[in-house]
């Protein structure tokens, strides 16, 4: 069994212009911080690449969620994923989508060339850096775990 | 009826294992270098993930193909050779070779690894099929995407190399990868670094009504933000000429010969292609997985094979431009 994130099929969807109207004004430091930890647990796991991490030494990225108001700022650097509370005008690489695509996305359901070539996900910035990072997601293996030997023994068969 | 293999891609492990465990029979894939045609920023494999891919497929009884090519540049080819070498150490099952002098070094040292003739090599007959089988002793030619079905029907029956078309994914309209378009533009192509339309030389920029794409400052395309986006290759960039702007080489869109998997099941096709080692594992799975069940539909019953619409919508999506392409299979004119 795959450790990574299973998730009933998703469709498509907008989530109500009020939920980003609301999102934007909250803080998006939380967000930001969230995001940079799970990051750091997923280096600690062995799952991102050393080699490209290296190549995102002190690059600038932004992600943004249009219908929840969500933009995080974050960065890489002597070997740790940070937020970035003072957000330059433009970071060297930026991702913008609907949450319904990050989900799918994230869950393997969809393939991110569909979704930027349909225009649901677009990538801004330095583009060699967007495919260095696009492949790394692509290549990401989580660790295998045994469901089956954690189940209670009264559950085998 | 012979019945022919899937061959699929993977610029990745994780990849390797969609194409595998959706119904494969071979996967084929590149070194992290120049020597493949999609060399590009975080693909491809090291030998750690080579070696376990290798191990993942053989354990299932799949084949795993080394691309390797790409044609050797001056004074470098001691790096083609060594990748040849490499294939050979690691228990590769066939590589792909365009480039006659690395075919020459494959087959005399070592004559039992299978060598296939990569699409690159752009032989489109049967006769520059049959020379190659004489001199280097190739197993399989893969096809240039030119020919229409019954010329492939008739490469088949004159010869007795195994005969790969391509079945699905973007198309290359130049000469296959021997394209001028990219070096006019940015100095690099596929057949000297391995790559159309370099990362680093494109610039896409979103604007409030458009989306602007560029490459080395030259305007490809201005989508509108309803419109379905392409790779940004020249040839498929849209240009004004004679006062009208369209496509003025090739559309963005996909080969799909679903509908006419019975016919390359019937000719006597040796092995289906699937384009798209620069990919993701979730396009390798969706297209892998619904190409497998059409083509075992069509080898069960030729006669009684329809597309089934849930094949065709998926396949449409993943589909560049979300447009699909019978390509030159079916052109009218000769």
């Amino acid at each position: 069994m795959n450790l990574r994130p299973v998730l009933p099929p998703i469709p498509a969807f907008t989530l109500p212009p009020l939920v980003a109207r609301l999102g934007a004004r909250l803080p998006q430091w939380p967000h930001a911080l969230n995001l940079a930890l799970a990051l750091n647990a997923a280096c600690k796991l062995g799952v991102l690449p050393e080699d490209t991490l290296r190549e995102l030494e002190g690059r600038h990225f932004r992600v943004t969620v249009l219908d929840t108001g969500m933009e995080v700022n974050f960065t890489y650097g002597t070997g740790a994923f940070r937020p970035v509370f003072a957000t330059p005008a433009q970071p060297d690489l930026h991702f913008t989508a609907p949450l319904s695509a990050f989900l799918q996305l994230v869950s393997r359901q969809e393939d991110p060339d569909t979704l930027f070539f349909n225009r649901t996900l677009t990538i801004e910035g330095d583009t060699e850096l967007g495919l260095r990072v696009k492949n790394m997601l692509d290549a990401l293996e989580w660790p295998r775990l045994s469901w089956q030997g954690m189940r209670p023994t009264f559950l085998k068969t | 009826m012979a019945k022919p293999q899937l061959v699929c891609p993977a610029g990745s492990l994780a990849a390797l294992k969609a194409a595998v465990d959706n119904g494969a029979d071979d996967v084929y894939l590149g070194f992290r270098n120049d020597t493949n045609a999609r060399n590009f920023a975080g693909l491809n494999f090291d030998d750690k993930r080579l070696a376990e891919g290798i191990r993942y497929a053989h354990q299932r009884g799949r084949r795993v193909l080394a691309a390797i090519n790409t044609y050797a540049q001056a004074g470098r080819f001691a790096d083609w050779a060594a990748s040849v070498d490499k294939a050979a150490m690691l228990g590769i099952d066939a590589v792909i070779i365009a480039d006659p002098g690395l075919l020459d070094y494959a087959a005399q040292t070592y004559p039992d690894m299978r060598r296939h003739l990569s699409v690159q090599a752009s032989a489109t007959s049967y006769e520059a099929i049959n020379f190659c089988r004489e001199r280097f002793g190739i197993q399989r030619a893969v096809l240039p995407r030119v020919l229409t079905l019954a010329q492939v029907e008739n490469v088949i029956r004159h010869t007795e190399v195994a005969i790969e078309v391509f079945g699905f994914g973007s198309l290359c309209v130049m000469n296959e990868g021997r394209c001028w378009l990219s070096s006019w533009a940015t100095g690099e192509s596929p057949n000297t670094v391995g790559a159309c339309s370099p990362a680093k030389f494109v610039q896409w920029e979103k604007k409030p009504t458009e989306m602007d794409v560029r490459l080395n400052g030259i305007l490809i395309d201005r989508y509108a933000n309803d419109e379905n986006a392409g790779y940004p290759t020249i040839c498929k960039g849209r240009f004004e000429v004679a006062g009208e702007t369209y496509y003025a080489m090739e559309e963005p869109a996909s080969l799909n010969v679903l509908e006419m998997l019975p016919e390359i099941v019937r000719i006597g096709v040796a092995a289906i292609k699937v384009e798209g080692r620069q990919r993701s594992p979730t396009y390798v799975a969706q297209v892998t997985r619904n190409l497998r069940q059409a083509l075992d539909a069509a080898i069960a019953a030729p006669d009684r094979f329809e597309v089934k619409p849930a094949w065709a919508a998926e396949l449409g999506k993943v589909a560049e431009g979300s447009q699909i392409t019978l390509g030159a299979y079916n052109r009218p004119w000769r």
